[in-house]
């Protein structure tokens, strides 16, 4: 039994020179929702991307499940280990249908030969209606991911996520460019994820964040600068410096918002 | 109805369709002369090879310029067997002074080891030049221009091994295949039958392949790759094995044309050939199948009327062809028959003012299918276009 | 090679007859190679970098860059004395080459943008259009352009080391190409236009920039790069409506090396694969040496995927 479902210490990240990431350590444990904010550039996202493997460290350890060495695994392996990734800008595969998508998460069979001779299980298409329930998209699972509005995109990539039932998700602006009202679906959906799995979070959406009693996180510079409650980190004088003191919760920030 | 034929997934009156098909080709021997069968023999067998290029650039979205290799690998294999049926040593050996035969050629005399090869060999060789390639993340057009430059450093490979490959003027002047003449009547007859069958195999595993679960992989291999690593699958061995089943097709297709034509050279492998086969898949409508299998009839067909009627003139149809398809009917044949109908109902004074075909007719098939899980193919095509532009803008 | 051997490189002697003295020769012939690469590479590497169009018909253009530099050679020999005539050829040829691509995007590259599939496809049509233009007008056959007397002979280093003066020519031409080239896009308000295109179109758009001018101007520009490389290829052997697939296919190693849209990247690339044909292919065979020139890349792409200059991104999709 373990506690620890994600052990980072001392992770370096350097793109040519410049330090993204400068000796981050972030533990998350068991059933956890974690948030990481911190303005743009603090390095987010890139940790987001070393957890995932989509980036290397040139430093540091990544454990997942206390025994794991993440950095010794290629992205899709760490994906079956039980890591899925939500990212920033929807990415859904836009010529197949929401069912296709869903169903391409749910069972990955291990190779091209696999694949050919899968058949798709009722366990699997059970798990696919309960989660496009949840996220209201089961009346459209016959329509084509790239017909769906940008909040339906989310929203189908946050279920293929769920779908793969992962042990730790790693969720990137999931509100960012929704409406108050997907905002709040978004939330709920969250919460539901959050009450079986860790969790965690990068926003800008101070006020979004601020909905939620759990741990967060702030980066800047590429430095965990503070780790706590909402309500201690508020009150903390380098956070409010950096990063609260400018202008909070405008969860729009345009130069952040160029993943694919 | 060309486009319900061709793009749409196999429906009941589909397979009918297809079935009328192959009934043609089953009777068209009963018209032709030994010369005309042979050609459309030919033609054929490049349909065969388009369907594996589909597979790989309609689907996956991969596009080789280089498959004219693949292709000839395969010629070469079952030429080097036709060659050794009559000749101990093949006259180029003899030519260039060689006085044994290289061990290699040694097993080509079976042609129960001839025949493994043609598929072999190129599979084999696309799993070579692929795994590097793919696995260093080299992607949409530097794939297509390095496979391109492979087919140029392959075809000066043959040329310079005149002894082993005969140079520049290949090989030709056949006998016989498996210890049968190829002028014993009936022979004609056999390998045209045998084309048929092959293409009717080759089209049935493709169609059926692309509605599993591996054709879904593709088909979001071509949209997000990346996205895709993230949920666990590995693109790159999709990828390679995609490539490889391809260049085996290829291969196959090349060992069928070789004894309908009676020769091989390293022109057949260069980069005109290349291109002109991924311009057969365009032609017919990449993603279809059977529309690539078409295209490369039609186009070769045309090749053969214009250049017989019009040698001066063929190069501007054919460069014209390339042009036009690619401005006028991105989806190729396949979806001709739709933009037509568009069309028809845009017409003033029509019916079709009605706005409910209005609607439809700029991308029809984007509205949602009333059977979206089995919907592949015709779901395939309209979102290739927008997904391809972001994708390669955004580097 | 094989094509340049036969047609374009008839008075490169080969690595086979070296000796001391002409091993200096021998760098400095591959080096004239890969001054004509990198002119013809330059304008594949902008065009894609702005518009994502892969240009198959490039070689075209340097082929028509060297029927111009033809017609010049007939029509001007005797008016204008004593070789200026070239000079006027090589401009010519820029002009004729830039105008017909400025046409070219208009009526045809435009619609390709961001298809780069469907580009190399049309323009490959293009090209053989183009060629069996240049065959009906000039023939099938080769025509040779006369080498201008000033361009004859050469500079004597020691004894036995001569440089030829129409190689020094064309390496001359290539640094005047791409320093011209790198004075336009940084120091000019078109170049600095062309440059925030190429780095983000969208933003450019909306910043007042006339995308679709800068496209037409770019394309213009490449093509014109590529007559140049035309002209001066007529320096080194025969003209025929073959002259641009002889160079098309290592221009695109250059660019693939190099990294798209960056100069110091194909400077690299191009001095590379020029030395390294008639290299490989001395110590090996001339065929087996593009086999391994292949294989080479390929394992250089290994490493550096993305060529030698890496952008990073954070774009999930579309590493390239």
């Amino acid at each position: 039994m373990y506690y620890d479902i994600l052990y980072a210490e001392g992770v370096t990240v350097d793109f040519d020179g410049f330090r993204a990431l400068d000796q981050v350590n972030l533990i998350v444990r068991k059933g956890e929702l974690r948030f990481l904010i911190g303005p743009n550039g603090a390095g987010k996202t890139t940790l987001l991307d070393v957890i995932c493997g989509k980036v290397k460290p040139i430093e540091g350890r990544v454990q997942f499940a206390n025994e794991i060495d993440l950095l010794a695994h290629d992205q899709h392996a760490i994906a079956r280990l039980g890591i899925s990734r939500k990212f920033q800008a929807p990415s859904v595969f836009d010529s197949l249908t929401v069912h296709q998508n869903m169903a391409l998460a749910a069972e990955v069979p291990s190779g091209f030969l696999a694949a050919a001779f899968h058949r798709e299980g009722g366990a699997a298409r059970r798990r696919i209606d309960e989660v496009l329930d949840m996220v209201g998209l089961a009346g459209r699972r016959g329509e084509v991911a790239g017909a769906l509005a940008h909040g339906e995109k989310q929203w189908l990539e946050l279920s293929m996520a769920i779908v793969q039932d992962p042990e730790l998700l790693l969720v990137d602006e999931p509100v960012a460019g929704m409406t108050a009202g997907e905002r709040e679906r978004t939330g709920a959906i969250l919460e539901a994820i959050a009450r079986e799995r860790s969790v965690v979070v990068v926003e800008h959406d101070m006020q979004f964040v601020s909905r939620f009693s759990s741990t967060v996180t702030v980066l800047h510079a590429g430095r965990v600068i503070c780790e706590g409650d909402f309500a201690t980190i508020k009150q903390d004088p380098t956070v409010i410096d950096v990063y609260l003191g400018r202008e909070p919760g405008d969860g729009n920030e345009p130069g952040d918002g160029n993943a694919a | 109805m060309l486009d319900k034929l061709i793009a749409g997934p196999p429906s009941r009156r589909q397979y009918i369709a297809y079935g009328l098909m192959v009934g043609v080709l089953l009777v068209l021997p009963l018209f032709l002369s030994d010369f005309r069968l042979a050609l459309v023999g030919k033609y054929l067998a490049f349909a065969v090879a388009a369907v594996g290029l589909d597979l790989l650039w309609g689907y996956a979205g991969v596009l080789s310029l280089g498959h004219a290799v693949f292709f000839s690998l395969g010629a070469y294999s079952m030429a080097m067997h036709m060659k050794l049926q009559s000749e101990a040593l093949p006259d180029f050996m003899v030519w260039s002074g060689l006085e044994q035969l290289p061990w290699f050629w040694e097993p080509f005399r079976h042609f129960a080891f001839a025949l493994p090869m043609a598929v072999v060999i190129p599979a084999v060789f696309a799993i070579i030049i692929g795994y590097p390639t793919f696995r260093s993340g080299i992607r949409g057009v530097y794939f297509s221009i390095l496979t391109q430059a492979m087919a140029l450093a392959m075809s000066i490979l043959f040329i310079g091994q005149q002894p082993y490959t005969g140079g520049t003027n290949g090989m030709t002047n056949f006998q016989s295949l498996a210890g049968i003449s190829l002028y014993k009547s009936g022979m004609r007859l056999g390998l045209y039958l045998a084309t048929v069958v092959t293409l009717v195999g080759v089209v049935a595993l493709a169609l059926w392949l692309v509605k599993t679960r591996t054709g879904t992989v593709l088909m979001a291999i071509r949209d997000g790759e990346n996205r895709l690593r993230f949920l666990g699958y590995n693109p790159v061995r999709y990828k390679l094995a995609t490539f490889a089943l391809s260049a085996g097709i290829a291969g196959l297709a090349g060992a069928l044309f070789v004894p309908q034509v009676g020769i091989i050279s390293p022109s057949s492998m260069s980069i005109l050939p290349s291109v002109e086969m991924a311009i057969w898949v365009a032609v017919g409508g990449r993603g279809t199948i059977v529309g690539a299998a078409a295209g490369a009839v039609v186009v070769n067909w045309a090749k053969t009327v214009f250049s017989e009627s019009l040698p001066e003139a063929w190069l501007y149809v054919f460069g014209g062809l390339f042009i036009g398809v690619v401005l006028l009917f991105p989806r190729g044949l396949a979806g001709i028959a739709d933009q037509l109908r568009a069309l028809w109902r845009t017409l003033p004074g029509r019916p079709a003012h009605a706005p409910q075909p209005q609607q439809r007719a700029p991308e029809p098939a984007r509205s949602p299918a009333a059977d979206g899980s089995r919907n592949h193919a015709s779901l395939a095509l309209p979102v290739v276009e927008p997904v391809a532009a972001t994708a390669e803008r955004e580097s | 090679m094989r094509g340049l051997r036969s047609r374009c490189l008839t008075n490169l002697p080969t690595w086979s007859d070296m000796s001391l003295t002409t091993t200096a020769m021998q760098i400095f012939n591959s080096l004239s190679i890969s001054s004509v690469l990198l002119m013809v590479a330059l304008g594949l590497s902008i065009t894609f970098g702005i518009m994502r169009v892969i240009n198959f018909a490039h070689g075209e253009f340097v082929m028509i860059g060297a029927y111009v530099t033809f017609l010049t050679d007939r029509l001007l020999y005797d008016a204008l004395g004593g070789g200026t005539w070239f000079l006027v050829a090589l401009l010519a040829a820029f002009v004729v080459t830039a105008a017909i691509g400025y046409l070219t995007e208009r009526s045809l590259i435009r619609f390709l943008y961001g298809r780069p599939f469907e580009s190399i496809l049309a323009t490959w049509g293009l090209s053989l259009v183009l060629q069996q233009l240049a065959r009906n007008i000039f023939g099938a056959s080769n025509v040779e352009v006369r080498t201008p007397a000033w361009l004859q002979g050469g500079l004597a280093l020691a004894d036995g080391i001569q440089l030829p003066a129409n190689r020094l020519f064309i390496i001359a031409v290539a640094v005047l190409c791409v320093w011209g080239t790198y004075l336009f896009l940084n120091r000019t308000g078109a170049g600095r236009s062309m440059r925030a295109v190429m780095q983000n179109r969208s933003m450019a758009g909306a910043m007042g920039i006339n995308t679709a001018a800068v496209d037409a101007r770019t394309f213009a520009l490449g093509s014109g790069l590529a007559g140049v490389a035309g002209c001066v290829v007529s320096l080194l052997g025969s003209v025929g409506p073959a002259t641009g697939q002889n160079w098309i296919i290592d221009s695109f190693m250059v660019v693939v090396l190099g990294g798209v849209g960056s100069i110091a990247g194909a400077v690299a690339g191009a001095v590379l694969i020029g030395a390294a044909s008639p290299l490989f292919e001395f110590i090996t065979t001339s065929s087996m040496g593009k086999v391994i020139i292949f294989a080479l890349i390929v394992v250089f792409l290994q490493f550096r995927p993305a060529g030698f200059l890496v952008q990073r991104t954070r774009a999930l999709e579309g590493q390239h």
